[in-house]
């Protein structure tokens, strides 16, 4: 075990070449609530981490140039929820990244993390895949902007280069009348993994008609999926009875989970639906100005 | 590797270390620096018996590498004292006898002072809330909450010693 090295870069280019240059496995480190985890329970065996946090701009919020929010990739939780202003933009991502495990947790835990720890049950990867956010990935061949969705690929596992990282989350602009939310199911109110999760993000116009809208779910499937055919049933309606009904109906169909403790095949499809209903709810309600406390 | 050398504030002191990579801020406060008041319940985050605050904030010290505590100011239970004044959480966990074997208490005392430092007031709720990474088997909590809510009174200038 003491053959395990250890760097904190200070730039990008030092990190990337750092991980370029790693002989065995090289893991990236942001909060550590996943990794630490997993190193010593002996599932990963790494021969390198660099942690990324003395990286600047890697930690902390700010407005881009197109107006949008810019996130960190190493922005802890707690740092998130204080942010007012990201707050009531993104409440659904921001009470998503706020489900994350414990206070303590909470000190830690990132959203690209999360992201790149590839659970399908990760609570703030539905909401960021809702948000329509853009990962700013970083390595030896420059810098290129992808999807969130793009990232993981299965669970644990993720698109990324071996000398590539996430350095910030980019979100799109807000419009007047959108908004996101998130929930997840838990037999429990608190410190557990969801059983099914749903983001959805919407954007209304005067009369309450939805324009444009992203619906993801987590834990139904070996990724956090889109569901492209749930956001298509919201577009060019209100949330009236019959548009809920379709909208549960798709997520159900789009869900592909498996049984396991949690929960079984049925049960998660029924809950998919359900949280579809729910959530839609709570983010039209959002964009029209009805609320805007916390969904849970 | 060799081992590294970290220099951090802990509980208001400048303390040097070496540690291995893999060794936690837990196993450096626990085998290396001897404060063995942090414990180990999981070694995975889930019961917070290790928790520490760390630049202002609450963390689980299991989940932390010693390495990262490179120009870090760290608080630990010992350093909740004011020499031999206790916190006035401490001292209510004593009065509202809020702790049977102890071993979650440090953890909890750590928590429940980083509650109180970001928030003097808090709604039993978000004292709950705030508390729920702290795992307590003995208790049932009741008396945990009790503790916290007069501790905050104190605090607060609401209510006596």
């Amino acid at each position: 075990m003491s053959s395990l090295n250890y760097a904190a870069p200070t730039t990008v280019d030092e990190a990337v070449k750092l991980l370029a240059g790693a002989s065995g496995l090289a893991k990236v480190l942001s909060g550590g609530t996943d990794l630490l985890v997993q190193l010593r329970a002996g599932r990963l065996k790494p021969d390198l981490i660099v942690d990324t946090k003395k990286i600047p701009g890697i930690i902390g919020i700010r407005k881009g140039s197109d107006g949008g929010f810019v996130i960190g990739a190493a922005t802890p939780g707690a740092e998130v929820e204080a942010n007012a202003e990201l707050n009531a933009a993104w409440p659904g991502l921001v009470e998503a990244l706020d489900l994350i495990g414990s206070t303590q947790v909470q000190g830690r835990c990132s959203l690209a993390g999360n992201l790149c720890n590839a659970s399908p049950a990760a609570d703030s990867v539905p909401a960021l895949y809702a948000a329509g956010a853009i990962a700013v990935v970083v390595g030896s061949k420059g810098r290129r902007e992808v999807p969130v969705e793009q990232i993981p690929t299965g669970p644990g596992r993720t698109s990324l280069a071996k000398d590539e990282f996430i350095l910030e989350f980019k979100l799109p602009p807000r419009g007047p009348r959108s908004a996101d939310a998130y929930l997840r199911f838990i037999p429990r109110t608190e410190m557990d993994i969801a059983v099914v999760g749903c983001g959805i993000n919407v954007t209304l116009d005067e009369k309450g008609v939805c324009t444009a809208a992203r619906v993801a779910l987590g834990a139904v499937s070996p990724t956090v999926i889109m569901v492209p055919e749930a956001a298509q049933i919201l577009v060019g309606h209100t949330l009236d009875a019959d548009t809920l009904a379709k909208l549960d109906a798709a997520a159900q169909a789009a869900a592909k989970p498996i049984t396991d403790k949690r929960g079984t095949v049925e049960y998660r499809k029924k809950i998919a639906g359900v949280l579809a209903r729910r959530v839609a709810a709570i983010a039209f309600d959002r964009a029209q100005g009805k609320t805007n406390g916390k969904a849970h | 590797m060799a081992k590294q050398h970290v220099t951090a504030v802990i509980n208001g002191e400048e303390t040097e270390f070496l540690c291995e990579t893999q060794q936690t801020m837990l196993d450096v406060l626990r085998d290396v620096i001897g404060l063995t008041g942090s414990k180990e319940g999981c070694a995975s985050g889930d019961c917070g018996a290790c928790s520490v605050i760390v630049d202002g904030r609450l963390v689980c010290s299991c989940l932390m590498l010693g390495v990262e505590a490179e120009g870090k100011a760290i608080t630990t239970i010992e350093g909740v004292a004011d020499g031999e004044t206790l916190h006035p959480v401490q001292q209510k966990f004593l009065e509202h006898a809020a702790l049977q074997c102890g071993f979650c208490t440090p953890g909890l005392i750590v928590a429940a002072k980083a509650l109180l430092d970001e928030n003097p007031n808090p709604t039993e709720t978000e004292a709950r809330y705030w508390l729920a990474g702290n795992l307590c088997r003995c208790t049932g909590y009741d008396k945990v909450i009790r503790a916290v809510m007069d501790a905050a009174a104190v605090m607060r200038g609401e209510a006596a010693r």
